[in-house]
């Protein structure tokens, strides 16, 4: 450190040290822990086969990158597998239930925050606490229902399913930002003649955007994430999600193949590193506003 | 949601008025006078009526495969076969099975390291981006990436970094100097179960970071200032002000994630799938393996519904704790 920036006093050499210790080591290490399996996983997606195999303690002049990056591997992923039809089975479920969790989000939030009628309460800890039931206790007997529904490998086992845990999610939330519009706004529209639900639409819902926003944007990521209903309930191939195809398609008894089944991850992954890169402050609204309610 | 109110309210407001001057202009609206018109008027016909597709969806997929689940487990039910009720038989196979008591000790295991893992460092790093430095928003919305990256995708990165043969972590630590032989990340029991942990952590830390920076945010500097002067040094002023100030968000987000640590599935399925010889498994993923893979709903049920109680218990915790903490 000592000779850099050339500030004499040692109280300034003190504090830059400190520093250091407290400050840039710890972040750096956070920042490249966090991201290096996201680093990793983009360099083996586009590494030749020939160099991603070799012994563990092999001489290797870089380790880090690749000098002859190719596509062989997302040629593989788009030829050989059914990658495209997975993307879109997944952005088509995780927009539909999206849309339909966002709908009973909306109107059972209002319910919750705005009006009084028997029961209210019961029903909100009621929702409340569906929001803690994981779905690893129920993917049995869901099962068998998904199946006497005849719902079993279609996309609609899934987008029925997933509002079970995005539903109370959004009520929990929208609600909480209901609860943040004056009431006056309301009255004032409905001294002026406009129905209840009119007041509800037209003056309540687009205050509530941010809001709608957040709890939308929440929901496709958890829909797109969505692992255990998806593995359950689809079995032929073109019916599958990313997340299932990549796992169930790309590793065949013991034989893996890391090129593609990378290079599936990395796009798998785009569509909500998007989402999510344009919309950072509303999702962290959204995750935070989840927690507190 | 405190610090987001004031400028959405300003900013809604004048849509409110411009909306309520739309409505005023068109009086035709207040003449609708029908009975149905009047039955929505009514705050119980209409809550009623706006919770009722929440409600429908969540009796039929939750509610009633609950109590399908219940009994399902007391019955002797496999793939293609309705069985018979048999009591208690299930469970009391369960708990005699090695494999099951393995599950369950990894579960409250992992739980309980994952856990405290997630909340020191999730604590640490929230500390570290309420300060001021360059590139701060890049970094905080890059640091929340392994918690909206599909879990299954990003664990395979993992499993690919643990590889036995192909590790790059192992290629590292040999060349800097750091071991000899190669390190088990997934071959060796009690390593994989380790390795399970550290990617829970990695993928679970960011949640608690950044919800803790937004209670963070609302602790005053100035509390900091004045304790500083009165000579408490940063290990004090965490202890003293800042942990009992971020307490409540604290323990929402433990609860939370607590709930779904012990659920877990996916991670553990796509990393070890339970192995080496069954000695990674979670109670979700032996509950699969018996239920799905094997054919014996009644007995996966069973080993599913062996997590009600626990978790049964961290939900009362959790209303009960909300509920004091709005009382207050």
């Amino acid at each position: 450190m000592a000779g850099r920036g050339g500030s004499g006093s040692g109280m300034v050499e003190g504090a830059r040290w400190r520093k250091w210790v407290y400050f840039n080591v710890p972040m750096t290490v956070f920042i490249v822990g966090t991201l290096f399996p996201f680093y990793w996983m983009f360099v083996t997606a586009f590494r030749p086969d020939g160099e991603l195999y070799r012994p563990w303690r092999a001489i290797n002049n870089t380790p880090f990158w690749t000098t002859h990056p190719t596509f062989e591997h997302m040629v593989y992923l788009f030829k050989q597998t059914m990658f495209g039809t997975w993307m879109y089975n997944t952005m088509l479920i995780a927009l539909a239930s999206t849309v339909i969790s966002l709908f009973c989000g909306l109107l059972a939030g209002y319910a919750l925050a705005r009006l009084r009628f028997p029961f209210a309460g019961s029903m909100g800890t009621g929702i409340f606490v569906t929001y803690l039931v994981p779905p690893t206790l129920l993917f049995i007997p869901l099962a068998n229902i998904i199946r006497d529904f005849r719902l079993g490998d279609t996309p609609w086992s899934l987008i029925l399913t997933y509002p079970t845990f995005l539903i109370p999610f959004c009520t929990w939330l929208l609600m909480g930002y209901f609860k943040t519009i004056p009431k006056e706004l309301e009255e004032c529209a409905r001294i002026d003649g406009a129905s209840r639900i009119r007041a509800m639409v037209q003056i309540v819902f687009p205050i509530a955007t941010p809001g709608i926003l957040s709890a939308g944007i929440f929901a496709f990521t958890l829909s797109w994430n969505e692992f255990l209903y998806a593995l359950v309930f689809l079995s032929s191939p073109q019916q599958k999600t990313v997340p299932v195809g990549v796992l169930s398609e790309l590793i065949r008894g013991d034989v893996f193949f890391w090129g593609p089944l990378m290079a599936g991850a990395l796009l798998g992954s785009v569509p909500v590193a998007l989402i999510y890169s344009f919309f950072v402050e509303h999702y962290v609204a959204g995750l935070t506003g989840a927690v507190k309610g | 949601m405190a610090q987001r109110g004031p400028r959405s309210i300003a900013g809604g407001a004048g849509g409110a008025a411009e909306a309520t001057s739309r409505l005023t202009a068109r009086p035709r609206a207040a003449v609708r006078t029908t009975s149905i018109g009047a039955a929505l008027e009514n705050e119980r016909v209409l809550g009623l009526l706006l919770l009722a597709p929440t409600l429908t969806l969540l009796a039929l997929f939750i509610a009633y495969p609950f109590v399908m689940g219940v009994w399902i487990s007391l019955t002797s039910a496999s793939v293609g076969n309705v069985g018979t009720f048999v009591g208690l038989k299930n469970f009391v196979k369960l708990f005699g099975d090695t494999i099951f008591q393995r599950a369950a000790y990894n579960t409250f295991v992992y739980t309980a390291i994952a856990t405290v893992a997630k909340l020191a460092l999730g604590m640490w790093l929230a500390i570290l981006l309420n300060r001021h430095f360059r590139a701060k928003r890049l970094v905080r919305a890059s640091m929340l990436l392994p918690f909206i990256i599909p879990t299954v995708l990003s664990t395979l990165a993992w499993k690919w970094m643990f590889d036995p043969t192909f590790s790059v972590l192992n290629w590292t630590l040999y060349h800097a100097g750091f071991i000899q032989t190669r390190i088990g990340w997934l071959t060796d029991p009690t390593m994989a179960l380790m390795s399970v942990i550290i990617v829970n952590v990695w993928r679970g830390m960011p949640f608690y970071a950044i919800s803790l920076l937004a209670g963070l945010q609302t602790v005053s500097p100035e509390l900091h200032e004045a304790a500083a002067i009165d000579g408490a040094n940063a290990w004090q002023r965490f202890w003293r002000i800042t942990w009992p100030l971020v307490l409540p968000v604290t323990m929402v987000v433990t609860l939370f994630s607590v709930i779904q640590t012990f659920a877990d599935f996916q991670l553990v399925y796509a990393l070890t799938g339970g192995g080496p010889a069954n000695s990674t498994h979670l109670f979700a993923t032996y509950a699969y393996q018996i239920g799905i893979v094997t054919g014996l709903l009644g007995e996966g049920a069973a080993a599913s519904l062996a997590m009600f109680p626990m978790l049964f218990v961290i939900v009362i915790v959790q209303l009960w704790y909300i509920r004091r903490v709005e009382g207050a």
